[in-house]
Formats: structure tokens, sequence, C-alpha cells
């Protein structure tokens, strides 16, 4: 199966705390990735890293390498808007523009110089169709998305995300700032996008990673202890530190 | 138990008192200024002082001029001011990446907006007036208050910037926005009310200004359009306040002038309400 996304060796500072020692790891396509470790182990970095998020920190530095379908994206003809169309960001907290739903979801694509009226409405449809929330706005496209539900923005964010076509989708905790509902929502959703999306995902939740993904990493203080088929990490983890965080012993 | 509470309910009632005591004092204050300038004012604002001008040769008294005065410096202002204060705002809290650097300027421009203004009407008279030789006018007037607003327009933008969350911005960027294209469509529009009430605060200040224009726009007024005023003497409403006590020992039309001023500011902090309110409601979305 072709990987996606590649990281070699990469490393990340802060200043001068190192968050990531040398992760490398394959992300493959059409799959579920879940991130997984306790708070502070690098996940979310690592998360961020792939579509170059962590570059508006002040004081980021980077080494190693992210290949995404073969190129290097730290690579000085990488247009970082281009790369961020292709690899999409869902994030914690849902964090919808204080705009129109329309609005909100059309605002990849007008970034991207789709201005026709006619092509925008079908692309903003599409999306929130697949992102499983056409039904619940189709009527009131035109309110403010800050009117909607904690569940719902994040689906709306998703769908925005979805609106520029993106290739790889990466979710930052999306679920956990949600209700159990909401959440189950989004999981479903997730499992539906995986046919014609690369997702990764970063979850705190156990339970989560093992219903969602199909491969799975762990990651402990920065380093990559461990990453292969969920049901094989959950069921026989080869580190033993993995094992005692997924039973539960500390994290 | 029981006395404890008593005296913390004494307590309470005298905390309570001396709160409503600065609240009533601070109130009375207020009136009575609104009200003793009103009073006094008010009476002899008639329709041909609002509308003439003062000569001795046709013994008229009129504050048009100055009335006209002051718009054009708010306008020559805020046309400066505003886009490069917003412009330097942006830069800095959006691009500037040395911190060391952003901290400088930003105390530089605290530090220029605590000064007496009557400092910039100095540095402006030298500079403005004699060494680009703009001579008095709305011209030179209007630049010295550039210098003294445009901190204020400064530091009001960065502030109402800074309080777009950065979950916009994340959003925006995420999504491939460039930086240009992130600021125009989603933090901007976001610190509009708060830029908005930057300017109103610089009109505020450049309403009420006086010792820096004093020197700079000039204490005389005439009636010959924008752009004579630009470099012909053009007392403003307040430095023509001035004038009316110090010089003409005209205490009525004085008190008048304070009563328009007052009216303006009214309007002006009405207006301010007004259009936050408004750009606050079309944030929501359309």
């Amino acid at each position: 199966m072709e990987a996606v996304l590649r990281t070699r060796a990469l490393s990340l500072w802060y200043g001068s705390a190192q968050a990531l020692k040398g992760v490398s790891l394959d992300v493959p396509e059409n799959r579920v990735t879940a991130l997984i470790g306790p708070s502070g182990c690098g996940k979310s970095t690592f998360l961020k890293t792939l579509d170059r998020m962590t570059e508006v920190i002040p004081g980021v530095r980077v080494e190693g390498e992210i290949l995404y379908r073969g190129r290097n994206i730290f690579d000085a003809a990488v247009d970082v808007t281009t790369l961020r169309r292709q690899v999409g960001m869902v994030f914690q907290k849902p964090n919808p523009f204080p705009m129109s739903i329309y609005d909100n979801v059309a605002y990849g694509p007008r970034t991207h110089g789709i201005r026709r009226h006619g092509e925008l409405d079908a692309i903003v449809e599409k999306s929130l169709r697949q992102a499983a929330i056409w039904d619940e706005v189709k009527d009131r496209l035109k309110r403010s998305a800050l009117s909607l539900s904690g569940g719902q923005q994040q689906r709306i964010c998703i769908a925005r995300a979805l609106a520029v076509e993106p290739d790889v989708l990466l979710m930052d905790e999306a679920t956990s700032a949600l209700d159990p509902i909401s959440t189950s929502k989004i999981e479903e959703l997730i499992a539906q996008l995986r046919q014609r999306y690369t997702i990764v995902i970063v979850t705190h939740n156990m339970q989560q990673a093992v219903r969602v993904s199909d491969q799975c990493a762990f990651f402990l203080q920065g380093e990559l202890v461990e990453a292969g088929d969920t049901q094989a990490v959950f069921s026989a983890p080869r580190d033993p530190r993995t094992e005692n965080y997924i039973t539960g012993r500390f994290g | 138990m029981e006395g404890l509470s008593k005296r913390r309910r004494v307590l309470d009632g005298v905390r309570r008192g001396a709160l409503w005591l600065s609240a009533g004092l601070t109130c009375a204050v207020l009136a009575l200024i609104i009200g003793c300038v009103l009073w006094q004012g008010l009476r002899h604002v008639t329709w041909e002082l609002l509308s003439g001008r003062r000569s001795y040769l046709n013994d008229t008294n009129g504050i048009l001029p100055n009335i006209l005065n002051t718009l054009y410096i708010i306008i020559l202002s805020l046309a400066l001011a505003l886009p490069l204060g917003v412009g330097a705002a942006v830069y800095l809290t959006e691009y500037a990446r040395g911190g060391r650097w952003v901290a400088a300027i930003e105390f530089a421009a605290e530090t220029l907006s605590g000064l007496p203004s009557i400092l910039f009407g100095l540095v402006g008279m030298l500079f403005f007036v004699r060494l680009l030789g703009f001579g008095t006018g709305t011209l030179a007037g209007g630049l010295t208050l550039v210098v003294m607003i445009l901190p204020v327009v400064m530091r009001t933008t960065q502030e109402s910037l800074k309080a777009v969350p950065q979950s916009y911005r994340e959003g925006a960027l995420g999504l491939g926005a460039g930086q240009w294209r992130m600021v125009r469509t989603v933090v901007l529009p976001n610190a509009a009310d708060g830029i908005v009430n930057g300017c109103i605060l610089a009109v505020g200040r450049i309403v009420g200004e006086s010792a820096a224009l004093l020197f700079t726009a000039g204490a005389a007024a005439g009636l010959g359009g924008f752009f004579r005023a630009l470099h012909a003497p053009s007392a403003t409403l307040s430095v023509s306040l001035y004038v009316y006590v110090n010089e003409y020992g005209d205490m009525d039309t004085a008190m008048a002038i304070a009563a328009v001023l007052m009216v303006i500011t009214l309007l002006i902090n009405l207006a301010a309400g007004w259009t936050g309110r408004r750009l606050k409601k079309r944030k929501g979305g359309r």
C-alpha cells in the first residue's frame, strides 16, 4: 500500500525544548491513522507539522523530512498554501469563522479562486453532505455558523476542510470538546470519509482509536514508541510502555 | 457566629454606602459640568453664530469658520493616521517576528500617547510650520495631530487585533489562505469594531485639542474653503474657545462654543456606539 505521507527522522524544537525526537512514520492511503499517547507526548505537534502549521509559532525549528507523495514538504519550492489545501486540518475546538454557514464552507474555494455562484453552491452542498450536516442546515445557510451547537460547528469545520478537496485530512482531537452523541456522529463520519480521504487523527480516547482507526501510532515524550495495525497494537503491543499506556497504567 | 455575621452585614452596608457615594459624586460632578455648559452655552447658540464669521467691519460674530476648520482637520488627520496606524498595527501583530523590536515600537507608541499635547504643538511648529514651510494652517495642524493620534489608532487597533481568536487564524491558514488573505478576510473584519472605536477616540482627541493646534493651525479663522485653509491660519473650535476667552473676553460666545463642542462629542459617542453595534451584528453572518 502506498504511503501518502511519510516522515523521516522528524525532530522538532520549541525554542530549546525538543517536542519530537526522530519520528519516522508512514501514513497509508485511504486508511485512518490514530496518534495516541499521554498529554504533551508530541502527537498534536506531529500532526500540525504534517501541514506545516507549527511554522506560525515563533521559535520552532524542524529537522528531518516529511514526504507528501514523495516530495519533501519543507522544500523551498513547495508552496505552503498548496500543501495546506491538499492536507486539510480540523482543530480540537470547533473554530468556524463568525460568518454564515455558507461563507464558512465557501471560504476555502474562494481562497483558491473559485468565484462563480453556481460552482460555489455545488461545492457547499456537496461538502455539507459529505460532512453529514446538510439536512440540518440546508434551510439556514445564511445564518451564522456560531448559532449552531458545538457538534454541528465541528461538522461545519469538517465540511469547510472538505470543500477544498483535500487529499489528507488531519483531525486534532476533533471530538474532545463534544458530547457523546456528537462524538459518535463524527466517528461515523470518519468511517465514511476514509473511503475517499487519508485521515490522521489525534485522540485521547483509546476506545475511539480502536473504533475508528486502521493504524495506530503510540507517542511518548516526543518519541514514536510503536506503530502498526490498530488491532495488533491493542491486542499484542510489542513495547511494554505501550502496554502500560493502553491498559491504563499511566497517561 | 451570629456576631460575625452581624459585623459582616454592617461592613457590607458601609462598603455599599461608600460605593454608592463615589458613584453618586462622580455623576454629580458630570451633571454639574454638563448642566453648567449647556445652561450657559445653549442660550447663546444662534443660527447667526453657527452660520456666520467674526468680523469687525461688518460687526458680526460667528463660528462657522471654526466648525469647518475642525472638520477639515479631522478629515486630514484621519485620512493619514487611519491607514498608517492600522497598517502599522497589522504589521506589528500579524507579520513582525522580532519580539524585541516590536516591544520597542509599542513602548515608544505608549510613551508618545502619554506626552502633553503642547509638546506636539511645539515640535509641529518647528518642523511642519517652519522647517517644511507649510505655514500655520490646517496642513501643519493636521499633520501635527497625525503624529499625536497615530499611537492611539495604532495601539487600539493592535489591541483589537490581538483579541481576534488565534483559532480563526489557524482555521484560515489551515485552508490554504495566505497571510494577507487571512488578515483581510478573517482578522480585520473581526477587529473592525475595535478599529472604529480607536478612530472615534482619535476624533475625540482632535475635536478637543487646542494646545497642539495653537502654534500649528493658528488662532485666526477665515472662510476660504478647504484648500485655502491648508496654509492659512485656521482656528478650530477648541482653539477659538481659548481665543474668545483670552483675547476677546467674550464669555458668552465661549460658552456657546463649549456647548457646541459638547454636543459634537455626544454625537461622536452615539455614532461610535451605533457603528460598533452594527459591525457586531454584521459579524454574526449575513
